[in-house]
């Protein structure tokens, strides 16, 4: 994929920011994408349309607290494609990869910087910043990963071995 | 080499009989647990999973579904989460869906109800369910995709956790519970410092500390990123059983020679009554130095999955019985369960609360997440028997939390600032 990106320099983001849970009464994925960060950055959504940004890049254990799904769903919604973080808090991790949204863990992230356009190609664990030309070298995810996200996650992993 | 009880665990509910802490498995679940946050979300795929097969839930009697959240309703659209709920419990004849006035707060109610037991595999849709480590069994957080997929199949895909050894050792200090311990461990290694670890919480100090504080402290264990939190069975665990009337059950134990990315010990004597500042459950202070910044509150709450069970309200009780509540702050008291309820009104603690000028609300988790209940508005403070402080996380995000036991939080609640039942 290859995506443009904003990025918010802070350890801990947890779902609470993500999404409040005070938005939690309504399940709609368009709902709780208008909410999406806004407890962080009220312009998030904004953002994200008008520039077309599609790379979430974030520092250490985003995605802490809770297990609510919404978290990721509000962040697919709202036009993410990719999260990049030195790491990810489980339940986050888990659901992201369940939704079918991709996330990556990247050990330094100071040298990404908001507006870059990355190449990401998980296949070979390679990251291109084509904005500063810089190359990352990320972990490969575990084949059984692999074979959900490819499935576009859980349900269709599932439904596949169901029938 | 040895193993922990974790892997033991996970093992003995698996096809692969060698797998160790690192391998994928996919783990035959015992029981499944969602609430009306996570519920609808996970009922949705539960459709989608099954609409070519047609297949039926898994076992009806192993799924578990309790409103907790916003309820009793508190607006028309968490009324209707609600309603998803129960159509599908009365559809699917799921016998373990807990009406309000039937239930309570779910990591309360679920011990309570004899629905988990040592030895077991429980997933849960909702970050607490790490709180069942406590009997000896392998219980986490997952999301609604992962539920309504274990609805369907009974099955999780899970990672083998490797385990951090925590060894607490020495009598506890007084006005020290197991909250105390547990946001001290956080405030060591951090909310980030067990990310996808098994916390396994050892030492002589548990094994002297009482069942409730035990629920406390691996409820918390998510608070530190822990995949789990777990304390091997022993005959503190036993007579709790009893008393759920639980017998089936398997207790594990790690081997002597496991092994543990890490082993931290902890001197018990060292520990006083901790506080977490704003806006971390790692930002941890001793009470000590907390009562010298005099933090003046607006609201206490005592009550939530991690501190609403009879012990808790014990503990508050003692404190509030023939003392009045400062006139600056609301006070907000909330039993785990409909049951821990009765037992308090059966004590006299619901007669001390109300007489020190506290309000005792139904079950609920309410305000522990900003839901209702006890909303906090722009520039208060709470302090709260609760288990996260994030920013916004009681109200406005320009309120700040604070978290402590309930004896704290109750001398707190006549003081009018952060302090020690030493102080009263």
């Amino acid at each position: 994929m290859i995506g443009k990106v904003i990025k918010y320099n802070l350890k801990n983001i947890n779902t609470d920011l993500i999404i409040p849970a005070r938005y939690l009464i309504n399940s709609d994925k368009n709902f709780l994408a208008q909410h999406c960060m806004e407890d962080l950055d009220r312009e998030f959504i904004k953002k994200v349309s008008e520039y077309n940004y599609s790379i979430l890049v974030a520092n250490s254990n985003f995605g802490c607290g809770s297990s609510r799904e919404q978290a990721p769903l509000a962040l697919k919604a709202s036009g993410i494609k990719c999260i990049i973080a030195p790491s990810f808090a489980r339940i986050f991790f888990r659901n992201s990869i369940n939704i079918g949204l991709q996330i990556v863990e990247l050990s330094n992230i100071d040298d990404i910087k908001i507006g870059d356009v990355l190449e990401i190609d998980l296949k070979i664990g390679i990251i291109n910043n084509t904005t500063s030309l810089h190359h990352y070298t990320v972990k490969k995810q575990p084949v059984f990963l692999q074979e959900i996200i490819s499935d576009g996650g859980l349900v269709n992993y599932t439904k596949k071995r169901l029938i | 080499m040895g193993l922990t009880i974790t892997e033991k665990i996970l093992r003995d509910h698996c096809q692969n009989k060698k797998a160790i802490a690192g391998d994928f498995i996919m783990a035959d679940i015992d029981k499944c647990l969602a609430n009306d946050i996570t519920a609808p979300i996970a009922i949705d795929v539960f459709k989608k999973v099954t609409e070519d097969s047609k297949a039926e839930v898994f076992d009806s009697s192993r799924i578990i579904l309790i409103p907790d959240h916003f309820t009793p309703n508190k607006d028309v659209a968490s009324a209707a989460q609600c309603k998803i709920l129960r159509d599908f419990a009365t559809r699917h004849n799921i016998t373990n869906y807990f009406e309000v006035g039937r239930g309570g707060i779910e990591h309360c109610l679920v011990p309570e109800q004899g629905l988990v037991k040592p030895g077991d595999v429980f997933i849960g849709a909702d970050s607490h369910t790490c709180t069942y480590g406590a009997l000896g069994a392998f219980a986490t957080g997952v999301g609604s995709t992962d539920l309504g997929v274990a609805m369907a199949l009974g099955k999780c895909w899970l990672k083998i956790p490797e385990s951090i050894k925590f060894i607490y050792s020495g009598g506890l200090n007084e006005w020290v519970s197991g909250k105390d311990l547990i946001l001290y461990t956080i405030g060591e290694i951090g909310v980030d410092g067990a990310t996808y670890k098994a916390m396994e919480f050892t030492g002589d100090s548990i094994k002297s500390l009482p069942i409730e504080d035990r629920f406390t402290m691996c409820n918390m264990a998510i608070e530190a990123g822990g995949k789990s939190g777990i304390i091997e069975p022993d005959t503190i665990t036993r007579s709790y059983l009893d008393s759920v009337k639980i017998s089936n059950d398997s207790f594990y134990s790690s081997d002597k020679d496991a092994e543990y990315c890490d082993i931290i010990d902890f001197e018990c004597a060292n520990i006083e009554p901790q506080i977490a500042l704003p806006h971390s459950p790692d930002n941890v202070k001793s009470i000590s130095e907390v009562h010298g910044m005099k933090i003046e509150l607006d609201q206490v709450v005592i009550g939530s999955c991690t501190n609403g069970r009879l012990t808790d309200l014990r503990n508050a009780a003692k404190i509030l019985k023939n003392r009045k509540i400062n006139k600056k702050l609301r006070c907000i008291i909330i039993p785990g369960t409909q049951n821990i309820y009765l037992k308090a009104m059966e004590r006299g603690y619901i007669e001390s609360f109300v007489n020190a000028g506290a309000i005792v609300s139904t079950p609920t988790c309410g305000p522990c997440l900003g839901g209702h209940m006890g909303v906090l508005a722009e520039g208060e403070k709470a302090l709260s028997t609760t288990n996260r402080n994030f920013q916004g996380r009681m109200g406005h995000v320009n309120s700040e939390v604070f978290l402590s036991s309930p004896a704290v939080a109750a001398a707190s609640a006549i003081k009018g600032y952060i302090t020690s039942p030493e102080n009263l």
